[in-house]
């Protein structure tokens, strides 16, 4: 795409996109963090996290801080407009996941506190695969890639059935073991956060493909987490 | 002849137009300014004509009340029609057309006359008022339709000059209503105005849309967003993309219109 005659116009435009990046990149490492803090039930980490969370709060200010002066300084319209307004958005999804994340940190003191159970090895693998959506969808935003925001899209599908597993392990474990039943619910609450982290991913890469088509790409979805409407594990 | 650009937008369906363009192109001798357009107008709907200086916006507006008549080396082919009417078919009467398709410029133009006499100058020559109270009437219901009664009414002997100048393009969308015009073309009605007294006038189109067709051509990219419901991008004397106001601005299909709206360099 051309560039505006205005180039402070492109310059505050890049000043939002820069900002996103940023709080992917930490919504990123904060997941990771997190989930390093919980394999090794590391306190000091987990604080880490805690705090870092409140760096993604202030750059979601800061973002909307930017997004208002384009508003008020350029009138945006058309691409500049979908763009600003899915940027917006974004750093809000973004912000989100960095809140599940800082919610996996807080499980964690409450599962050190409590009886050493052996972590549901699937929150790993969910875990690694919530963070590859997250870094694909920056690329995608980066690219400017329609294709590659849909192919995120697309593998939230992977993560919902590995919730899905993951939410049946647990309560068979939970069957078998009821003793533990308090930390394995963390455990549960933990693996919800991360299928709720791709579910941000996903509203991200829907954001992208509005703002590069101006169509909507959410209405074809379908939602694969079935564990809100089902009692009990059925294998 | 180029078929129209696909018109977008839930609003796709509609009424039959109040004008309809078909196929028309202008020619100032050699230069041919205006290439094979058509373009269906509304009643009930404002339109804005967008597009860089010289696109030929204003020529296309011209044509509509037959503006370019004016001018000698000016040739139009094609058909404009006002209620299935081709206005280019020889025996029109011009000055019953320009009372049908009023016009309102850039520059407020009131004669230099009282605002009584501004407003009554069309009914007098087209002979819409028997009597000194029927003109009354008129001048009376046409400033009040402009929304201006309420600032001149105790003055009307007063020198339409004399008012400001958003009062003045008021004082003239007066002038142009008081003759019962179907459709008012407006030529940049704001751009020699402060941000209050455009506003008035946006508010003032915004009211009178409903009894009128109106085709505004306007630079302002904002004012086109805010007062129109279709939108016509010109460009290069063709006519790129025409469809709802809402989205031209926010999802443009053509990429010279979204480079001329953004600001982008083309």
């Amino acid at each position: 795409m051309n560039d505006h005659i205005l180039s402070t116009y492109d310059d505050e435009l890049q000043e939002v996109r820069s900002i996103v990046i940023q709080m992917g990149d930490l919504a990123a490492n904060q997941l990771s963090e997190a989930m390093q803090a919980l394999r090794d039930l590391d306190i000091e980490k987990a604080k880490e996290v805690r705090l870092s969370d409140k760096k993604l709060d202030a750059l979601e200010i800061t973002a909307e801080r930017a997004v208002i002066g384009v508003f008020a300084r350029r009138a945006p319209v058309a691409d500049d407009l979908r763009e600003v307004v899915s940027a917006l958005k974004m750093t809000t999804m973004i912000e989100r996941m960095g809140d599940y994340a800082k919610n996996i940190a807080k499980r964690t003191f409450a599962l050190s506190d409590g009886a050493l159970v052996v972590m549901p090895e699937m929150l790993d693998k969910m875990a690694i695969e919530a963070h590859q959506m997250i870094e694909s969808v920056l690329e995608a935003y980066v690219k400017r890639s329609a294709e590659q925001a849909v192919a995120v899209w697309e593998s939230d599908e992977a993560l919902d059935s590995m919730y899905n597993l993951t939410y049946r392990k647990i309560l068979a474990r939970m069957m078998e073991t009821p003793e533990y039943i308090g930390e394995l619910t963390h455990y549960l609450m933990i693996a919800k956060n991360i299928e709720r982290i791709g579910d941000q991913a996903t509203n991200v890469a829907e954001q992208i493909f509005y703002a590069i088509t101006g169509d909507n790409l959410e209405e074809a979805r379908a939602k694969n987490d079935e564990t809100s409407v089902e009692l009990f594990a059925k294998d | 002849m180029n078929s129209a650009p696909a018109e977008t937008g839930p609003e796709a369906i509609q009424a039959k137009p109040k004008m309809a363009a078909r196929g028309v192109n202008v020619f100032y001798g050699d230069n041919h300014a205006i290439k094979d357009i058509d373009l269906d107008l509304y009643a009930d709907k404002v339109t804005s004509l967008i597009g860089p200086s010289g696109c030929g916006k204003s020529t296309f507006l011209r044509c509509l009340n037959r503006m370019n008549d004016t001018i000698p080396i000016c040739h139009v082919t094609g058909e404009i029609l006002l209620e299935d009417e081709n206005i280019y078919t020889s025996g029109i009467d011009v000055v019953q057309l320009r009372a049908r398709v009023g016009m309102v410029f850039q520059k407020p133009n009131p004669f230099p006359k009282s605002i009584y006499d501004n407003v009554a100058y069309g009914p007098r020559i087209h002979g819409l008022a028997a009597h000194r109270t029927d003109l009354d009437e008129i001048v009376t219901t046409s400033l009040e339709k402009a929304g201006l009664w309420q600032e001149v009414k105790d003055r009307l002997d007063s020198s339409g000059t004399a008012l400001s100048g958003g009062q003045q393009q008021r004082l003239c969308i007066a002038r142009a209503i008081a003759v019962n015009p179907e459709v008012i073309l407006m030529d940049e009605p704001c751009s020699a105005l402060d941000p209050i007294a455009t506003a008035k006038i946006e508010a003032l189109i915004d009211e009178l849309s409903g009894r009128y067709a109106i085709i505004i051509v306007t630079h302002s990219m904002q004012q086109a967003a805010r007062i129109s419901r279709k939108t016509a991008f010109f460009h290069l004397g063709e006519m790129v993309e025409y469809g709802d106001t809402t989205e031209i601005f926010t999802s443009p299909k053509e990429d010279r219109t979204r480079d001329y709206i953004t600001g982008r360099i083309g």
